[in-house]
């Protein structure tokens, strides 16, 4: 049986993004047996969502330009030569003599399988900046929004604010618009000077840039407000859930300008301040890791996308954020680094077009987490019953209590005094801010490493583990 | 094609393929969850499985994802109050 000890698969590959679907594709042509993971019902990750039993994106509706969908309508045609393995939650990987071995939850059995060498493409979620009220029902993350919008065709209101930073947030504008939602305003902290700073990056990326004006103008034929240097500092609610959101001017830091506040309705908050990548595996399996310049936790890798462990590829968000169409070329070039690796290709430089093109996207990608970076002075919009852990219900007050009354000046400690990040997410949602807010309020680096570490990557019962993998 | 589900008694019509959460939002519903401390509404945030914020009760089920379950006809879908053990004895 495949993935057996006695008979591994050549490549693991876990996560079946844009990153993970080119890996798994590009190992597949050079034929290596591949298996292909992912906790989600289908292929295409959280970029390439589509309603359930249409054909995949062809065109993006929002503003009819024919999408990336074209690269995977490609990618899934390939993976005929793959064994596809969905609803499967990979929980915990382990390195052995002979390669991995990768241990998958389904439903609520447990399942491993064996391969020669692995890739990692698990991808990223929204990271979240704690602001008072983030805890009302309506107040949502800016990708979930998108996934609801654009897989299930709901709206989780009528009348939606999208803040935070990035370009991220047009297309979750888009997405509400193009379901027949109101954008009350889209918010975001940076000013958006901060793309002329290499006019050069963007036009080695024009497709970037015909999106981005390709949204604008969607925006701007709706009558949606796009304001630069604002952000929701409250959200507002009842019993029910929100019913207004207060904007603020930021400063350069994004520290609010309390004279600009002021209270618009809606019933819908959207928030994301960019994008935190899953690192979990990665760490699991003991891969050397770098601060990226948005000051996200990544996987180191060299010029092949090999991490630190022998073996063990990664592409994607988790090397760095910079979006799908830079993940599809990584993918490709961990497929086939793996490939050269177990003999099944020759051992030649990768092709220099993917290395072209990985290089120019990855100039935009430093251009983008430049021009919108978490604004160091978030902080200032937190009160003292802010809460900073949903899961525990953990305060600002809390935190500040044990950096203040007690002395802790590291994160992890002021998790244990407070079970900020221990609950059922693991820190996944406040861990990040935690670190972020004790660096600020003990004048100390922020670093990223000491909320990242979960053993176990998905929650799975006694019962499953007890039986042991089948 | 519409299908439904029990939503603590009340019938909820989904589009197959739709997530409970996705089922429950475009029913009007906008929480279906109490936190254990202070009895704090929560519903859907984050929306792709990361959170944990939008558990509740399938088929007598505990601490099911409602942004990840794909919404079946004739589940029993029931709000989670406090710590999350259903009918468990845990």
């Amino acid at each position: 049986m495949p993935g057996s000890p006695s008979d591994p698969y050549d490549v693991a590959v876990v996560g079946a993004g844009p990153a993970g679907l080119a890996a798994a594709t590009t190992a597949a042509d050079h034929g290596c047996a591949t298996v292909l993971l992912d906790g989600a019902g289908g292929p295409g990750g959280q970029y390439w969502r589509s309603a359930p039993g249409t054909a995949g994106p062809g065109t993006d509706p929002t503003t009819d330009r024919a999408g990336p969908g074209r690269v995977l309508a490609g990618l899934l045609a390939d993976l005929d030569r793959v064994d596809v393995r969905t609803r499967h939650e990979v929980w915990s990987i382990q390195a052995e003599p002979a390669g991995f071995v990768v241990r998958a939850q389904v439903d609520v059995a447990e399942i491993a399988s064996r391969a020669r060498t692995l890739v990692l493409a698990p991808g990223a979620h929204d990271r979240q900046l704690p602001f008072p009220g983030w805890d009302l029902p309506g107040v949502v993350a800016a990708g979930g929004l998108q996934a609801l919008a654009k897989e299930h065709g709901v709206l989780p209101g009528r009348r939606v604010v999208v803040a935070g930073t990035g370009p991220f947030l047009l297309p979750v504008a888009g997405a509400v618009i193009a379901r027949g939602g109101t954008v009350v305003a889209v918010a975001e902290a940076g000013d958006g000077t901060g793309w002329l700073r290499d006019p050069a990056v963007l036009m080695g990326t024009p497709g970037r840039v015909r999106d981005a004006v390709a949204y604008a103008a969607v925006l701007a034929r709706h009558g949606v407000p796009f304001l630069r240097r604002t952000g929701v500092v409250e959200a507002v609610g009842d019993d029910c859930g929100v019913t207004a959101a207060v904007l603020a001017r930021l400063d350069g830091a994004g520290r609010p300008d309390g004279g600009s506040r002021h209270t618009v309705d809606c019933d819908v908050v959207a928030t994301g301040w960019g994008f935190t990548p899953r690192l979990d595996l990665p760490l699991g399996l003991g891969c050397a890791t770098r601060a990226d310049l948005d000051g996200s936790l990544v996987v180191a890798v060299t010029a092949r996308q090999e991490t630190s462990v022998p073996g063990c590829f990664a592409a994607g968000e988790a090397t760095g954020v910079g979006g799908a169409e830079l993940a599809v070329v990584e993918g490709r070039l961990a497929g086939l680094a793996a490939a050269i690796r177990l003999g099944n290709a020759p051992s030649d430089p990768p092709p220099a077009r993917l290395l072209r093109r990985r290089r120019s996207l990855r100039r935009f990608a430093a251009l983008m987490h430049a021009a919108h970076p978490v604004p160091p002075g978030w902080p200032a919009w937190l009160d003292e019953r802010t809460t900073m852990c949903r899961c525990e219900e953990v305060s600002v007050a809390d935190v500040d209590e044990a950096v203040t009354d007690l002395g802790v000046t590291d994160p992890r400690t002021v998790k244990l005094l407070t079970r900020c990040g221990m609950g059922w997410c693991q820190g996944r949602i406040c861990g990040e801010p935690l670190a972020r807010l004790v660096a600020a309020r003990t004048s100390t680096p922020y670093d990223p490493m000491s909320m990242a570490t979960r053993p176990v990557a998905v929650p799975l019962t006694l019962g499953a583990l007890a039986t042991g993998p089948s | 094609m519409t299908e439904s589900l029990s939503f603590d008694g009340t019938v909820v019509t989904f589009r197959p393929g739709q997530t409970i959460g996705a089922a429950l939002l475009a029913s009007g519903t906008r929480s279906w969850r109490t936190t254990r401390r202070n009895g704090r509404l929560r519903g859907l945030f984050c929306g792709i499985g990361v959170c944990f914020d939008c558990l509740l009760t399938v088929d007598g089920i505990p601490d099911q994802r409602a942004c990840l379950v794909e919404a079946r006809d004739g589940m029993q879908v029931r709000t989670q109050q406090g710590v999350g053990r259903a009918g468990l004895a845990v």
